[in-house]
């Protein structure tokens, strides 16, 4: 597998307008001559159809669920970072870069992470122009909040409903497009397969969810913006549809899937409190800003959290991190809390809690200041919990968030597939082994707005089309490959439901590869899976047909990718022999529980290759070469 | 929390297909733990149809947080059942009585039609965003942000009516099915900020030309919308549309 990640040469401030300069251009004429395939309409998939279309390209744009606007970033709540530098606390697009690579524990990208920073004011400025209503000071201008793993105040937001309005925004501008016939949109339907015709992506298959009909579509190039997988967990705080199928089936077309065992836990959601639980909901970081993490000083203590002083709490981020206190990034302060649990310290009926107070906060602000910044997730907290936050400290524990693993993608964002992009959660690229708050967003969009406009141009002008019709063998194979699945599926007819299945998979995960892994566990785990995986693939049951909507039929085809993925990501688990971000092996570890890395030997981009079915896939590596930073050691206290 | 649970007696539709006649199925759903939400408990019955070789009941959810506006059935004649500002995913069971019998239907408007059980389309509302729910700037056109300061009252309002996620509850609640709560929020958010006004009189004129044109009602005051919104949509959204339209209707020059 080449790894070329196309770089530009060159000092860092440049490097971006350069590669522009370099790639080769599509005039307007023949923009109209290009169909490009965009399957997702999250903040990445949304906000590239719109602006390829805008370009004049045609553009065909899938989603499963029956509206764009109800892709999953709708869900994010916190905000979206920016280089602003409004408030005048020192901030700038090099500190924006440097605290994204640290925040990511060295493992990205400088030029990728470089780049996000620079194109990260433009973000603002458009969804701005758009009418996205960001909060505002009283004269009228943007306001900022904090998050983690940042001691500047950088983060813009629209109440608790960030994701929602920014989404909103690029589904009102990719409607628009609609509206104007240059992009055709294709709901409720899952992309099952990618098609190569000599070697380049030229289409799709995809399943129409209602009809169930298997529908091939042709373009010049893919853009998948799918999202992240954080779902292998089965509990997370992602929606019910997300999944890998559509990177996973790419992955076994040819893409090389880098990091897998990146994964996100997120320190600040609702504990699980019962085994008929198909989520766990996030409390946004942002709650961070004014609420205080603690727990009782003493092991086993059942006395209710206002009964306990002041003087037997532990406020043990504050303690410990005293410089970033309640906002150190996530990795730590959800490893800070299971420590906490694991010494017996936790709370609640299952003692893996932890409080998040904000007594202090409405003493200071007054229960309205706080109603306005967070009214809206104590609202979803009480709903939950039936608890009253303003009165008694909400509960949390940390739970499966984001995926910073994903396809791999050079610094055009193309994968090793020649004319497959891969845009958002659905790539690798930017957050390395960590990911801070509020970036996740800011990626998806500059994905979307900035970088994909400008880079797919190179390709498209720099490659050659064979003609391509839906009618080429490549699509009558990859149809018969998917049929035959789905026929595979239902013919079982087993005792165990899908959703069954999921959760013991997910129990796997997260007990033998969450917030601290071994070897031990993991080589475990790996037997664990296979068995599940062998168990599923006879008992499985999978009622209805597949020739209308089938809900336990689209599940299952998911969960089977996931305890197949699963395995990849176990083995990138063991491989990497270091702790770093998320990414924590208890064999590696300093004298105070932080993560130590090996930056000599694992200073690396772990990409897995596809070697065929029940084969072991191939290692191969990109090596992350720092020019303009020195790595440190990550400290945050 | 503290855990019980109850037995209920649900009265689902169950409807094959867009062109088969549906019809109320009974279900008894025994033991569901009141901490669990509503699609959780529907969870459970379809796990338990299932087992018993039954086809599931097909029902439309992503978030279950009750921001992607894609759950939303009638539950005892209620859009997304009986608490207020509440979907029916945030709902719990915690809200219902041992013994209960809940009654869960699709929505009932022309313009949304069933696919299967309590799935429907409601792909008009994407159209009538289409018909002018944007602000047209393509991307690389804008200006730096706070070179345009917005008073915060309207952004606040603005962000009020943009809250709206699309669920269509409030064409369930109305007895003409009128999509009117829906659209005014859209061109309310727009209306407010500086950054809507050039097109707004368009805006006003060809969303509410296209929602007529889907078959949606007309708006004679029930505000039963405004109650069963779980998102708590004001119904002044309807008067600021109002005006807007008239407005645009006598002045602008694009009619
Ligand atoms: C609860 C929550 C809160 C968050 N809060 C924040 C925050 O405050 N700030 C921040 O920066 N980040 C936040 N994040 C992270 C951020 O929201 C996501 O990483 C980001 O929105 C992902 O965007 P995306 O466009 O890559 O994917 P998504 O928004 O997940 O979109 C994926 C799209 O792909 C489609 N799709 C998927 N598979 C297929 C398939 N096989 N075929 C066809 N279509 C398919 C889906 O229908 C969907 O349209 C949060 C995440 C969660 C879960
Ligand atoms: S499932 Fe998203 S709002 Fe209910």
């Amino acid at each position: 597998m080449q790894l070329d990640a196309k770089i530009p040469a060159g000092p860092l401030e440049t490097k971006w307008e350069k590669n522009c300069f370099d790639l080769k251009l599509v005039n307007p004429a023949n923009k109209r001559k290009f169909e490009i395939i965009v399957v997702g309409t999250g903040l990445a998939g949304g906000s590239a159809s719109a602006s390829l279309a805008e370009l004049g390209y045609n553009v065909k744009t899938f989603c499963i669920q029956d509206s764009p606007r109800r892709a999953h970033s709708i869900a994010a709540q916190g905000g979206i970072n920016a280089a602003k530098n409004y408030p005048n606390d020192g901030d700038s697009v090099w500190r924006l870069f440097y605290d994204t690579i640290k925040g990511g524990d060295f493992r990205s990208r400088e030029a990728n992470v470089y780049r996000l920073a620079q194109v990260s004011n433009l973000i603002i400025d458009h969804c701005v122009a758009q009418g996205i209503p960001f909060a505002r000071e009283y004269g009228g201008l943007l306001g900022n909040r904090s998050f983690g793993g940042a001691q500047v105040s950088r983060t813009f937001y629209a109440r608790g409903q960030t994701g929602q309005q920014l989404l909103l925004g690029a589904y009102s501008s990719l409607m628009r497009q609609v509206a104007r016939g240059q992009v055709t949109m294709f709901p409720r339907r899952e992309m099952l397969d990618l098609v190569l015709v000599d070697g380049q992506a030229r289409g799709i298959v995809v399943r129409n969810l209602i009809t169930g009909e298997i529908e091939r579509h042709t373009a010049h190039a893919v853009v998948l913006a799918t999202g992240g997988y954080a779902n292998v967990f089965y509990l997370s705080t992602n929606g019910m549809g997300c999944n890998v199928t559509a990177a996973f089936r790419a992955y076994k077309k040819g893409a090389g899937f880098a990091n897998p065992c990146f994964t996100q836990i997120h320190p600040t959601c609702i504990p699980v409190h019962g085994d008929y639980q198909s989520k766990l909901t996030l409390m946004s970081e942002s709650l961070r800003n004014d609420g205080r993490v603690w727990v009782p000083k003493q092991t086993g203590d059942t006395r209710r959290p206002e009964e306990i002083p002041e003087d037997e709490r532990d406020y043990y981020l504050e303690r410990i991190y005293p410089s970033f206190g309640n906002l150190a990034p996530r990795d730590i302060s959800s490893r800070a809390a299971k420590r906490m649990c694991d010494e017996g310290k936790g709370v609640g009926p299952t003692g893996r809690a932890v409080y998040l107070d904000f007594a202090e906060a409405i003493q200071r602000l007054g229960q309205p200041e706080i109603a306005a910044r967070y009214g809206n997730l104590f609202q979803m907290y009480e709903k939950i919990v039936a608890e009253n936050p303003y009165k008694t400290p909400m509960m949390i524990y940390p739970a499966s968030h984001y995926a910073m693993g994903g396809l791999w993608v050079d610094y055009n964002l193309m994968s090793t597939i020649p004319g497959l992009f891969v845009l958002g959660e659905a790539n690798f690229s930017d957050h390395g082994a960590n990911r801070l708050g509020a970036s996740a967003l800011m990626q998806g969009l500059a994905d979307g707005y900035f970088v994909i406009p400008n880079t797919i141009n190179g390709y498209l002008a720099g490659s050659r089309f064979a003609e391509v019709t839906d009618r080429h063998p490549a699509f009558k194979e990859s149809v018969a490959e998917v049929v035959a699945k789905v026929k595979r599926l239902l013919s079982i007819k087993g005792k165990r439901t899908v959703q069954d299945f999921h959760r013991d998979l997910g129990n796997i995960m997260w007990e033998y590869c969450g917030m601290g892994r071994t070897d031990e566990r993991l080589t475990k785990a790996r037997k664990l899976v296979a068995d599940v995986k062998a168990e599923f693939w006879e008992n499985v049951t999978v009622p209805g047909s597949r020739a209308d909507l089938n809900q336990s039929l689209e599940n299952a085809g998911r969960v089977a990718d996931f305890l197949e993925f699963a395995d990849i990501l176990l083995l990138d688990a063991l491989a990497r022999r270091e702790s770093c971000g998320c990414h924590f092996n208890e064999a590696f570890q300093t004298a105070d529980h932080e993560a130590l890395r090996d930056d000599v030997n694992m200073s690396h981009v772990a990409v897995w290759e596809y070697a065929g079915e029940d084969k072991e896939p191939i290692f191969n590596k990109e090596p992350l070469v720092y020019e303009f930073v020195k790595l440190a050691t990550r400290s945050y206290k | 929390m503290s855990s019980k649970s109850i037995n209920l007696t649900l009265k689902v539709w169950r409807q094959p297909g867009s062109k088969a006649a549906g019809r109320l199925e009974t279900y008894q759903a025994d033991n569901i733990p009141t901490d669990a939400s509503f699609l959780e408990m529907l969870d459970i019955v379809n796990q338990r149809l299932t087992l018993a070789g039954k086809e599931p009941i097909a029902f439309d959810h992503d978030c279950r947080e009750g921001i992607c506006g894609m759950c939303g059935t009638v539950v005892n004649g209620r859009p997304h059942g009986p608490e207020r500002e509440t979907t029916l995913c945030q709902l719990h069971m915690r809200h219902f009585k041992d013994g209960d019998t809940v009654v869960i239907e699709p929505y009932r408007a022309r313009a949304f039609p069933v696919i299967k059980d309590l799935v429907m389309d409601r792909s008009a509302l994407d159209q009538i965003i289409m018909a002018g729910g944007f602000i047209s700037v393509n991307t690389g056109q804008a200006a730096e942000a706070n070179s345009l300061p917005v008073p915060k009252d309207k952004a606040d309002l603005a962000m009020d009516a943009a809250a709206c996620i699309g669920c269509g509850a409030c064409i369930a609640a109305c007895p003409n099915a009128s999509a009117m709560l829906f659209t005014s929020a859209k061109i309310s958010q727009f209306a407010l900020l500086p950054q809507g006004r050039p097109e707004a009189a368009k805006r006003a004129l060809a969303m509410v030309a296209c929602m007529d044109g889907l078959g949606f009602g007309n708006c004679t005051n029930h505000k039963e919308c405004e109650m069963e919104c779980p998102k708590g949509i004001s119904i002044s959204n309807i008067a600021r549309l109002n005006r807007e339209f008239i407005k645009a209707a006598l002045v602008s020059q694009e009619k």
